[in-house]
This record gives C-alpha cells, structure tokens and sequence, in this order.
C-alpha cells in the first residue's frame, strides 16, 4: 500500500512536471525525482517480502492495510513538506527574498 | 532494519562527487566560456547536472524510508539508534538485511539513473545532429 501510495504520488509530481515545462520555477523535478527514488527503494522491499511470503504478500491484514495506507499518506506528506522546504530555500522567482527585505 | 543506510553511503559519496564535478565544470567554464556548450547550441547536459538527478532520487528514497523505519520503530532518536543493534542476533539479521536488500536498491536507483543518462545523451546526440543538418541547409 505504501508503495502503491508512493508511485501515484511520483506519477503525479512528473506530470505536473512536463505539464509545467520547460518552467521549472517550481522545483517539481525534484519532488518527482524524490517520489521515484523512494518508489523504487520500496519496491525493491516489496521484491524482497513477496519472496518470502508469497501469496500471503497480496492477502494482508485490514489492521496492516490501514496502517500501511496511514505510512503511505504520511510519506508523501512528508516529501511535500521537504519539497517546499527546499523551494524556499532555493527561491527560484525570489518570494522569499522580496518578502523578507520589503520595506514596512 | 537498516536497509537504507546502504543508498545512505551511496548518496554520500555522489553528492561528494558532484561537488567535485560541479566546481571543475564551472572552472572549465570560465577558461573556455562555451566548453558546457556544443559550438551548435546549448544541446549539452553537464555531468554535474546529471549528478544531481541521482542524488535527488538518493536522498530523497532515503528521507523517506528513514521516516518509514521511525513509524516503523526501528529507527530510534537515542544510541545506537538502531533497535536492532542492540541485540547481537538481530544486529547479524540487520547486517545481511543491508547486504541484500540495501545493495539490492542502491543497484536499481543506480541503473535507473544509468537509463536516463542514456535517453538524456540519446536526446542531446539527436538535437546535435538535427542542428547540424539545420545548418548545412
């Protein structure tokens, strides 16, 4: 489920990015490269589970589900925050900036 | 357990090498000011670049399954840190685990990475070519 969460999430951040190109004022190529990094680190996981459970793999408990589902959603929460952390960091279009040195 | 630390020591070793690369890039760059070029066009992708996608997809897949492993209680904020180093038995399970699984997915980040250097050099030789063709007309 994580997993699952985890590559929508990635499909979702590479088409907002070619949707947005050849923009890039928003950094999304770094949250997609994130998303799909993580995907695949799973997805070696799952590999790895599913040869030791097998079938078993694809029959977990609702109790395992929910709480995998709750890892996915955080997961992704989480990447969006360090995504946002790293735009005003770089502050592409110079928001940050412009707001922080704006005369009162 | 610890799987991640393995793409943890990858990433580590790439960011170092990008820096490297990116400053030697740069200082080429200034002695001949179209060397990131081609002499046709801006076609070419720069290694340090190339670099940054790999670690983007490093560092960010470990962000997030050091996150998975806090939910999942084997990543602890005090020494040593690792549930399972505590117990020499689990620590030999932790062990193979980052030999297996760890290597198993800094090998495919990596090939994947090696995929889209081929399609990104595949791209940037096909624009080069049509400039070329663009100009002998």
């Amino acid at each position: 489920m994580t997993l699952l969460i985890t590559v929508f999430a990635a499909v979702a951040a590479t088409l907002a990015w070619y949707v947005a190109a050849p923009k890039n004022e928003l950094k999304l190529n770094v949250l997609a490269l994130m998303y799909w990094g993580a995907s695949l680190m799973w997805f070696v996981d799952a590999i790895f589970e599913f040869v030791e459970l097998k079938a078993e793999y694809f029959t977990p408990e609702p109790v395992e589900m929910l709480n995998d589902f709750f890892l996915g959603l955080s997961a992704v929460a989480l990447g969006l925050v360090i995504w946002l952390v790293y735009l005003l960091i770089k502050d592409p279009k110079g928001v940050v900036r412009q707001a922080l040195l704006r005369k009162e | 357990m610890a799987c991640f630390l393995v793409p943890v020591a990858e990433a580590v070793i790439t960011t170092v090498v990008a820096k490297a690369v990116k400053s030697k890039e740069e200082k080429l760059s200034l002695q001949k000011p179209d060397s990131n070029q081609t002499k046709l066009g801006n076609v070419k992708i720069s290694w340090g670049r190339k670099l940054r996608w790999l670690n983007n997809m490093l560092w960010g897949g470990v962000a997030l399954l050091a996150f998975e492993h806090l939910w999942h209680g084997e990543v602890v904020p005090w020494f040593p840190f690792l549930t399972a180093a505590a117990d020499s038995a689990e620590a030999m399970e932790m062990l193979t685990e980052m030999a297996t699984v760890g290597v198993a997915m800094a090998v495919l980040i990596t090939s994947v990475w090696a995929l889209m250097v081929i399609v990104a050099n595949a791209f940037e030789k096909r624009e080069l070519n049509s400039e070329t063709k663009a100009q002998k007309e």
